[in-house]
């Protein structure tokens, strides 16, 4: 097979990678808040929710929880597509260690914060969302591109559940034509590209929010 | 005499086994300078702490401008207070911190504005003017758009000083507010104090360890240990005559007379 094909089927399979990515990223940062923020701030019986929710999704193969998303709940009476099982497994599964992140970045906003914030008499929503939040979205950026890049990742599971993603045009190229050494280098390169191009993204947030606070490193 | 603008009445604080406060009382006047000194742990911060609602009590009342701080009534009787109490008792209040406490991701300005447009609903253009004037007085006119982190310590504290006034308190708590700086930085913190009690009448209550400057400013000090006020008086008679054992002992110790 000439290697232009190559390249051109790998790509179709990359831009279905690009599309999961594109829709469990977001459902992903949506879980990571608000779970994140209902594990420190909600009434009991919600944090205990926040609690199985993020341990369950912690604890268990991101594998077998898109099998049971795909293949066990139709036997329960909800039959999902293939593509909404794979952004809603990813998605909570990498939302279950994002909401771990933006607790960690929360707490660790220095106590004196809150303290200035109450003596200024701000609502307890403006203290969180005008004071602590800002400060804290600049803690969780580095943790978040790291899940980001896992995400990217992990998609290669869905090839599993039948969706023709980068992984399963791969091994499909490389069942008929054999040519494993172009293929997976290729497969690689395209991988390599995808997350780099999250990094890219990542440093740019990271540098527009840390404005003021004097992070950044040793040159500061 | 009018009514206290700050009256403690038996409160008892506790921090786990620890016993701050058994049976504390205490009254400040309006417009009176009270300075409070004494060894760490004695509960000093404690009690500033409690006044800006950073930490409740276990027991006994506190009244603030005439209404209790930390219950309120309800149905004929007393009952803790609800956030929306507190909300309203934080007004009379105004706090400067050890550690300055500054918000790092906000300029010199926003620092200043952000609580009198959000909580007080000031328009942006008189709460920039005020914050201007805050800026003259604490002589830092020009950092205005400067973040925290690019200033030095005294300049932050001027800052937190600024951004205290700018919610026109009644009453300023000033805890510690020159512990954490460089000694040749505390008196430009100390002058910005200095102006402002000859420029208006504050009530205003200070946590020190700035003993000279103690004795100039204050109306009355007191000598704080072990959770309770040892001694108390004017300062020429605290720090030259004093009667107790205990306070001698700690200005001493201080002074090194």
């Amino acid at each position: 097979m000439e290697f232009g094909e190559i390249v051109s089927v790998l790509l179709q399979g990359a831009i279905v990678t690009i599309q999961i990515v594109a829709m469990a990223l977001p459902l992903a940062v949506l879980m990571a808040f608000s779970f994140g923020l209902i594990r420190l701030y909600a009434p009991a019986p919600f944090k205990q929710i926040a609690i199985i929710y993020i341990e369950f999704f912690r604890g268990t193969s991101a594998l077998i929880q898109l099998y049971w998303i795909y293949f066990v709940l139709p036997f329960f009476g909800i039959t999902i597509d293939a593509m909404t099982a794979a952004v809603v497994a990813l998605g909570l599964n990498i939302g279950s260690y994002g909401t771990e992140v933006v607790r960690g970045a929360i707490q660790s906003v220095p106590k004196g914060q809150y303290e200035a914030s109450i003596a200024l008499n701000f609502t307890s929503s403006q203290r969180l969302w005008r004071i602590i939040m800002p400060q804290a979205l600049v803690n969780m950026i580095p943790p978040f591109g790291n899940l980001a890049i896992e995400l990217v990742k992990a998609t290669s599971l869905v090839s599993l559940i039948t969706i023709g993603d980068l992984t399963f045009k791969a091994k499909m190229l490389a069942d008929t034509t054999l040519q494993v050494g172009e293929i997976f280098g290729v497969v690689l390169l395209f991988y390599f590209v995808m997350a780099q191009f999250l990094v890219f993204f990542i440093r740019r947030l990271e540098t527009h929010l840390s404005k003021g606070l004097g992070r950044g490193g040793l040159h500061s | 005499m009018s009514a206290p603008i700050i009256e403690f009445k038996n409160v008892k604080k506790c921090f786990g086994e620890t016993v701050i406060f058994s049976d504390f009382n205490f009254k400040v006047e309006e417009n009176e300078i009270v300075s409070i000194i004494g060894p760490s742990g004695s509960g000093k911060s404690t009690l500033l702490r409690i006044l800006m609602t950073l930490e409740g009590i276990d027991g006994g009342y506190i009244n603030v401008a005439g209404e209790s701080l930390w219950h309120m009534p309800w149905q004929g009787r007393y009952v803790p207070a609800n956030s929306k109490h507190l909300h309203k008792m934080r007004n009379h209040l105004g706090m400067v911190f050890q550690h300055f406490n500054l918000f790092p991701h906000m300029t010199v300005k926003r620092n200043i504005t952000e609580a009198p447009m959000r909580v007080k609903g000031v328009s942006r253009t008189e709460a920039e003017k005020f914050a201007e004037k805050l800026l003259r007085l604490v002589g830092l006119a020009d950092k205005a758009d400067s973040y925290p982190n690019d200033l030095s310590g005294g300049q932050k504290q001027r800052v937190g000083i600024a951004r205290a006034l700018a919610m026109k308190p009644s009453i300023l708590l000033l805890d510690e507010i020159t512990s954490a700086l460089d000694p040749e930085l505390v008196d430009e913190v100390l002058d910005v104090i200095r102006n402002l009690v000859k420029e208006e009448s504050f009530t205003m209550l200070l946590v020190t360890h700035e003993m000279y400057f103690a004795r100039e400013i204050s109306d009355r000090v007191c000598f704080f240990d072990k959770g309770a006020i040892v001694e108390e008086g004017e300062p020429e008679a605290i720090f030259t005559q004093p009667r107790e054992e205990r306070t001698k002992a700690f200005l001493n110790a201080y002074i090194g007379q």
